[in-house]
């Protein structure tokens, strides 16, 4: 089973490929870690600490988890003992988001992680996106579903270059999947990367991917209570926009409350009004972009 | 919250530490789950079960700590207990605070032979 997201291991497929050997990283030390070794009462206690500088290792395709010492039992330790861990269990996946992070800011990458609710709009919205950029600023995406390839076809037929993660039975995308998309996708310098996180407003509100912000799509023909009753994902997102706005005439959506909703779990959530099917407010949404693009290559000469 | 995978993550953390250490049974694991962090503490135990049952932490048991809810009201400017995410401050009512503790989910200890 996956060990970020319990998806069966294996049946996560990358551009159609599955991944290389294990999902995991091989073992893991912060530089500088200590590990201790105390014995029950009764016996010789024992002090022993290892300073151990490994520095983090990257995602790679092939991980062996066949490596590394078996250390052997020490003399007269025979009997049990405590060892100290104080290990955070999802650090997993913040270490490789944070590989992932470092990657985009080394090279001027704005990365958005675009979470919703499946058949809030999310795939239209890029896809209007590509084209109203219209080759101006390089990008790709990449695109979660369980299943298909659906998603990344629309996305090639508007023109960007696309990769589709299928978790199988995974629920959200890890950091993981998409520090191997990465690689696969073969990132340019300065560009924008978009990352179509799988329809899920639970999950992936946990997994951080890396990315700059996360965007929640919000849809009117969704209820006004969304946030309230999702507040992880609109409190992780620094950004809404609030979909289909061309449908209002035709609903009793109370738009207004869905935003006092949305500022009440998140006071500092962004919000935009946009139709993507008609293209309305789309005017906006890319001002904040090229923003969010303009900052990444600033920052990125800054660290140069 | 998946109870199945981080158990899975647990395991793992485990494993990774009895290759680089080589003992050969694990008794016991102390894990701090914080209040808030939403796990359902029996389905931990239950998949917990499940995940080292062909493992060097087979029959090991589990302890979880349970570190409490901490938040801070920026209108009352002070410390509060948090039971629950999202809930009003117990003093003012307001809707503003922020956690502080409460969140974490760690592997703290193991009992090793």
């Amino acid at each position: 089973m996956c060990m970020t997201c319990g998806c069966g291991k294996g049946q996560t497929l990358i551009g159609g490929r599955a991944l290389g050997g294990s999902h995991a990283l091989a073992r893991q030390h912060k530089p500088g870690e200590e590990m201790h070794y105390r014995a029950r009462e009764g016996s010789a206690s024992h002090a022993d600490a290892h300073d151990r500088t490994h520095g983090n290792s990257p995602a790679r395709d092939t991980m062996d988890f066949g490596a590394g010492p078996a250390g052997a039992h020490a003399p007269g330790m025979s009997q049990s003992r405590m060892v100290k861990i104080e290990r955070d269990i999802l650090a997993k996946n913040n270490d490789y988001a944070d590989a992932n992070r470092r990657h985009f800011s080394s090279h001027g990458i704005f990365a958005l992680n675009l979470v919703s609710s499946p058949g809030s709009g999310k795939t239209t919205l890029l896809v209007k996106t590509i084209t109203a950029l219209n080759g101006t600023q390089p990008l790709a995406v990449i695109e979660g579903d369980q299943q298909t390839d659906n998603d990344a076809a629309r996305i090639r037929t508007a023109g960007a270059p696309a990769l589709q993660i299928n978790t199988g039975k995974g629920c959200h995308l890890d950091a993981h999947m998409v520090g191997q998309a990465m690689q696969r996708l073969a990132l340019k310098d300065d560009s924008l990367l978009l990352i179509e996180n799988v329809g899920n407003l639970v999950c992936p509100a946990g997994f951080d991917l890396g990315e700059a912000h996360k965007v929640v799509i919000f849809s009117v023909t969704e209820g006004e209570d969304k946030p309230l009753k999702y507040p992880d994902m609109f409190r992780a997102a620094d950004l809404m926009l609030l979909n289909k706005c061309d449908l209002l005439p035709h609903l009793d959506f109370d738009a207004d409350l869905a935003v006092e909703n949305a500022r009440r779990v998140n006071p500092d959530i962004q919000v935009i009004r946009v139709s993507a099917a008609r293209g309305e407010g789309l005017a906006g949404w890319l001002e904040w972009i090229k923003a969010g693009c303009h900052d990444a290559v600033a920052a990125k000469q800054q660290t140069l | 919250m998946h109870e199945m995978s981080i158990a899975e993550s647990v395991l793992q953390i485990i494993e990774d530490r009895a290759r680089a250490d080589g003992y050969a049974r694990v008794r016991a694991v102390w894990l701090e789950i914080g209040q808030l962090a939403g796990v359902e503490k029996e389905s931990l135990r239950f998949c917990f079960d499940v995940v080292t049952r062909d493992s060097v932490a087979r029959d090991a048991r589990l302890e979880i700590i349970e570190t409490a809810g901490q938040g801070w009201c920026p209108v009352c400017a002070c410390n509060v207990a948090v039971s629950a995410r999202y809930e009003p401050c117990p003093n003012c009512g307001g809707f503003q605070i922020e956690v502080t503790g409460g969140e974490e989910m760690r592997v703290k200890e193991l009992e090793v032979e």
